[in-house]
């Protein structure tokens, strides 16, 4: 069922879904980018809808409000674990189309995955996605090409539209008490990119052995950005902290891990082996394009763009993809 | 043919009496170094058209000097570069009276964070205040700012140099241990970060300021302060007896106080400047040398409130080169 609303009308709505939920969007952190007075968008808590951010595409995504960046697993004493009690209140995510697609990624990989992730699954049951549209192209985004461009399983659509909010809300909980002009709206998408990308359709483990790895790779600095910022990347590693001033207890974490970074292909007796970049960033990449899809029948990169926007090295992963693509003819 | 020239009146107006006889230079302030593209032009024009040789000197101080000009050219020439001094947003009593009052020098600046990914605030920015705070001023004074501890300005070879500086802000919720910052606070800065229970420990004793933590960080665990903070050094300097680096005399203090201190140093200098300096130029540390860095004190932090996190330092000591005492040239 669609609504239009006034501003004033659709924040009193919005302030009665903060009363039942955590809400989360995309804000714009002044100040809080990498260089001195710039800025970053990521996943914060609105006051208000005006608080949200609906211009920019956001920098960091919403995977953190459902993959906490440090997860307490459990905590333990010298003969007790006690794991920590899931969130009390339900959680609103705003969020673009790639990203209501990219769902379906860490869906993929923490409950489709040969058994369920009771931490995963806590919170998505939990959890309610409204879809912000888009009107025109972000820079760097290819949803088009990776038919990302548009989402129809939302619990909620809202639109600001100067003056005016638009609003469809197929979930009852959302609408309850709206009383506003009710009419057909349907979720703004583009249809075009700046960006087109072509998959290579015939990858085999052959391409392992291809040049072209190393002339990316050897210019990646192993900073993890492109992971950090991928709303499909969803490893973890394992931290165990035992308290300083008393050893006999800690807690068990599990904390983002990226597969550029040093360390993580490390293993029991110092082995490591994915050493060098180039060897990383095949890896990452065969798994975002053509690893994930043979598991699970899509792949796993929705065509966000954020990696592209994020690496200080100007890797391009849009320009590597599409010159393995030209490589196959 | 006779030529009457009043060269004080003419150097205190920013013009340079050169060699050759009947020649000077023009000299063109631009504050922070920052200009819009259009004034290169106009310093053309004033070139082409009164410069014997048509050549400009940068200046070591981020100005141009046009070189060669007719001494009898000054006052029209004093006219004609108006444009430029408005174009740069130059501190001026009267228009069309040029740049008056030269003792104090231009500030520089580094590129600041307009464009350097490490600066830590807008440097020319900063300048063009500091220029609007202290210009038209004749004693003999040197300031520069830069964005970080790098001090690409050389701003320790100033009166006052200004450092930019950041308070990193730690959010133990977003890290995720990669040590990015660590190393590269140990690689590029001071090694003030160290790593217990998987989260980063920053040594508040050790750190600089300088952000490379913040720039390092991948997840934005590193952010800046809100506020920008300073470290003002002072009382650096070349020349031919006492050459030396300016000291740290407060860290983490702000901007506001920091302009208070120097327009203060101004009326210390009116009241202590040498009777035999000559043209009225000393260099501010002889003359805190001379009078002792407590009474400089006194004088410098009148009306001056700092912040509880600035720290400022008791006592200077500076030491530097001696080529007034030729035992140190010996061994
Ligand atoms: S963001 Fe760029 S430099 Fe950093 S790990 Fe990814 S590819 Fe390498
Ligand atoms: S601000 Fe600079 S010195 Fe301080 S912790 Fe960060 S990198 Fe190290």
């Amino acid at each position: 069922m669609g609504y239009q609303f006034t501003k004033a009308e659709a924040n009193a709505l919005f302030q009665q879904w903060k009363e039942r939920y955590d809400v989360y969007a995309p804000m714009l952190m002044k100040g809080e980018g990498c260089f001195s007075d710039t800025d970053i968008v990521r996943y914060g808590q609105p006051d208000t809808l005006e608080d949200i951010e609906w211009a920019k595409k956001s920098d960091y995504s919403f995977k953190e409000v459902l993959l906490s960046i440090n997860q307490t697993l459990f905590y333990f004493t010298e003969d007790k674990t006690i794991v920590p009690n899931p969130p009390k209140k339900e959680i609103l995510i705003f969020l673009r189309a790639c990203d209501m697609h990219a769902l379906t990624r860490l869906d993929d990989v923490y409950l489709k995955n040969g058994f369920e992730d009771i931490y995963y699954r806590q919170v998505r049951e939990m959890t309610h996605f409204v879809l912000m549209g888009c009107t025109q192209s972000c820079e760097t985004g290819f949803c088009v090409s990776m038919g990302t461009n548009k989402a129809d399983t939302y619990d909620g659509y809202v639109k600001l539209d100067g003056e005016t909010v638009l609003m469809d809300l197929p979930m009852a909980e959302l609408a309850e008490g709206a009383k506003a002009e009710e009419l057909a709206v349907t979720p703004d998408y583009v249809t075009e990119n700046f960006e087109k990308v072509t998959l290579p359709k015939n990858l085999t483990n052959e391409c392992f052995t291809d040049d072209i790895w190393k002339e990316f790779g050897s210019r990646c600095i192993a900073c993890g950005r492109c992971n950090f910022a991928c709303p499909t990347c969803t490893c973890y590693t394992m931290q165990d902290i035992f308290y300083n001033d008393n050893p006999k207890n800690g807690e068990r974490r599990r904390v983002w891990a990226s597969c550029q970074v040093d360390g993580y292909t490390v293993i029991a007796g110092g082995y490591d082996c994915r050493k060098n970049q180039s060897d990383r960033m095949r890896f990452k990449v065969l798994h975002k394009i053509s690893d994930h899809e043979k598991r699970f029948g899509h792949t796993m990169c929705v065509g966000c763009g954020r990696c592209e926007a994020i690496c200080p090295e100007y890797i391009s992963y849009i320009t590597l993809i599409n010159r393995l693509a030209e490589k196959e003819g | 043919m006779a030529m009457d020239i009043n060269t004080k009146k003419i150097k205190r107006n920013a013009f340079r009496v050169s060699k050759k006889r009947g020649y000077g230079a023009c000299r063109i302030r631009v504050p922070g170094g920052y200009l819009d593209s259009k004034v290169l032009g106009m310093v053309q024009e004033i070139a082409d058209k009164y410069s014997a040789t048509g050549k400009i000197h940068l200046t070591t101080r981020q100005g141009f000097e046009i070189e060669d000009i007719r001494l009898t050219d000054i006052p029209e020439i004093t006219r004609a570069i108006q444009p430029i001094i408005e174009a740069v947003g130059i501190n001026q009593k009267d228009p069309y009276t040029g740049y008056t009052e030269s003792g104090t020098r231009n500030i520089s600046a580094c590129i600041g964070n307009n464009v350097c990914p490490f600066a830590n605030y807008n440097t020319s920015a900063l300048a063009r205040k500091i220029d609007k705070a202290i210009f038209p001023n004749d004693l003999h004074f040197k300031v520069a700012c830069t964005g970080c501890s790098n001090d690409c300005a050389k701003v320790r070879m100033h009166d006052f140099g200004i450092i930019g500086m950041t308070m990193p802000q730690y959010d133990p919720t977003r890290c995720i241990s990669c040590e990015a910052c660590v190393k590269g606070c140990k690689s590029l800065s001071v090694g003030a970060l160290s790593i217990n229970n998987y989260k980063i420990v920053r040594d508040t004793e050790k750190c600089i300021g300088c952000g490379v933590c913040v720039t390092k960080c991948p997840t934005r665990a590193w952010t800046r302060s809100q506020k920008k903070y300073y470290k003002l050094t002072i009382m650096g300097r070349t020349g031919k007896k006492n050459p030396r680096l300016g000291q740290d005399w407060l860290v983490w203090a702000d901007e506001e106080n920091i302009i208070k201190i120097i327009c203060n140093t101004y009326r210390f200098v009116e009241q202590y400047i040498s009777p035999n300096a000559p043209a009225r130029k000393e260099h501010i540390g002889y003359i805190i040398d001379r009078v002792g860095f407590e009474e400089y004190k006194k004088w410098a932090l009148e009306g001056v409130e700092l912040m509880p996190e600035t720290i400022m330092k008791k006592c200077i000591y500076w030491n530097g080169i001696h080529f007034t005492d030729k035992s140190a040239w010996t061994d």
